[in-house]
């Protein structure tokens, strides 16, 4: 994918030393899944975002410093939960396989 | 208003795709998320350019949205089927702009472009052509929507519910988590504010709870069903999901939806804010 980064999606003009941000692919047998849902769930269990995956399975939070969860939702799949540590700076990677 | 007169469920869309009374529009967060595949005959409308005027923070007027519906062929007696990603989010949007306006049938696709796309059923890239239309909106009905003059009296006298996450709620951050942190204006929330985050009116599927267990979250985060209800959230989107759930699902009578939301109140000059995860005194 043309100017793909790691993590699929670029980060120009983002500040991320000021961000947690939380990113990352959501596959299917080692193949990306473009048609899923990620939510971001806080330390409460309680819905904070949710993002579409792009065309290469790539998803990405601009969370707070901590405990989140992310709930994957995709066709014919059960759904997915993987906890997840977001840290001010720091870009935290997460492969969802489902 | 209820479930029956203002949703419809994907079923009812496969067998209406050909009906010439029914206009389907997306509205998506995600602008570009149509052109990759829409529901079969569908046309989209892009809520940062053909909803907002494009000078002033205001949405477009009346005879803007008037040339607006005619162009893309809509009119004054389509069903109108709205539907988008993230819970029907920006589509719920789009449904209070259409009857700020005035359009007499509009619904929702329930579980929107999500359920449609977890149930696999089939999108096309194809887009519609249309005819022209003449379309004649109503003046705006100021009924459902609040200013913030309105939004200030309202603080310990009527409902106010803020409709963000607990974490915009309580000032921790300042947008919603999958867009960038960078807003300037102070963070926190309208004092005596509950907060109810809007997803919490959707299953995970984005379809809307029904109305026993609706009735219960709101009652249990405090509303009180004898006085009027003005919703907000940061920029008045996810607050229409919320309205909508009010409004035309519960029939409660008076409520509003705040756009100017926390953008507009968290810049304002001297009007009271509340921090962390407590509704504040009046």
């Amino acid at each position: 994918m043309c100017g793909a980064t790691k993590g699929g999606l670029s980060l120009d003009g983002v500040d991320v030393a000021k961000e947690a941000i939380i990113q990352g692919q959501v596959v299917r047998g080692g193949e990306p899944v473009e048609n899923a849902y990620v939510r971001l769930l806080d330390r409460t269990g309680e819905f904070t975002a949710e993002v579409p995956t792009s065309a290469t399975g790539h998803f990405r939070f601009f969370a707070g410093p901590g405990e989140w969860t992310l709930r994957t939702l995709a066709p014919k799949a059960e759904p997915v939960d993987e906890k997840v540590t977001a840290a001010t700076g720091v870009v935290a990677e997460v492969t969802v396989s489902i | 208003m209820s479930r029956e007169t203002t949703l419809v469920n994907a079923d009812w869309v496969e067998e209406h795709l050909d009906d010439p009374t029914v206009v389907l529009i997306e509205v998506d967060e995600d602008t570009t998320a149509y052109d990759k595949g829409h529901i079969r005959g569908a046309i989209k409308l892009d809520w940062t350019t053909d909803l907002q005027d494009q000078v002033r923070r205001d949405f477009v007027n009346k005879e803007q949205f008037e040339a607006l519906l005619s162009g893309r062929g809509v009119g004054n007696d389509h069903t109108v089927v709205l539907y988008g990603g993230n819970n029907n989010w920006f589509a719920a949007y789009a449904y209070w702009y259409f009857k700020l306006y005035g359009h007499d049938d509009v619904k929702l696709l329930d579980g929107g472009r999500k359920k449609w796309e977890l149930d696999s059923r089939e999108l096309t890239d194809v887009a519609p052509t249309r005819e022209k239309t003449s379309y004649t909106a109503k003046e705006q009905d100021l009924s459902i929507r609040a200013f913030r003059d309105e939004v200030v009296a309202a603080i310990g006298a009527q409902n106010l519910v803020d409709v963000r996450s607990p974490d915009e709620y309580a000032g921790r951050l300042l947008a919603p988590a999958h867009l960038p942190q960078e807003q300037a204006q102070r963070a926190g929330h309208i004092p005596t504010a509950a907060n109810v985050p809007w997803s919490k009116a959707a299953n995970d599927d984005g379809t809307f709870r029904s109305d026993d267990e609706l009735k219960e979250i709101y009652t249990e985060a405090g509303v009180d069903w004898s006085k009027d209800t003005i919703a907000y959230c940061r920029i008045g989107e996810r607050s229409s999901h919320t309205w909508f759930v009010l409004k035309e699902l519960l029939g409660e009578e008076n409520v509003k939806n705040y756009d100017g939301s926390w953008t507009e109140y968290g810049s304002l000059v001297g009007v009271p804010v509340a921090l962390g995860d407590e509704a504040g005194e009046a």
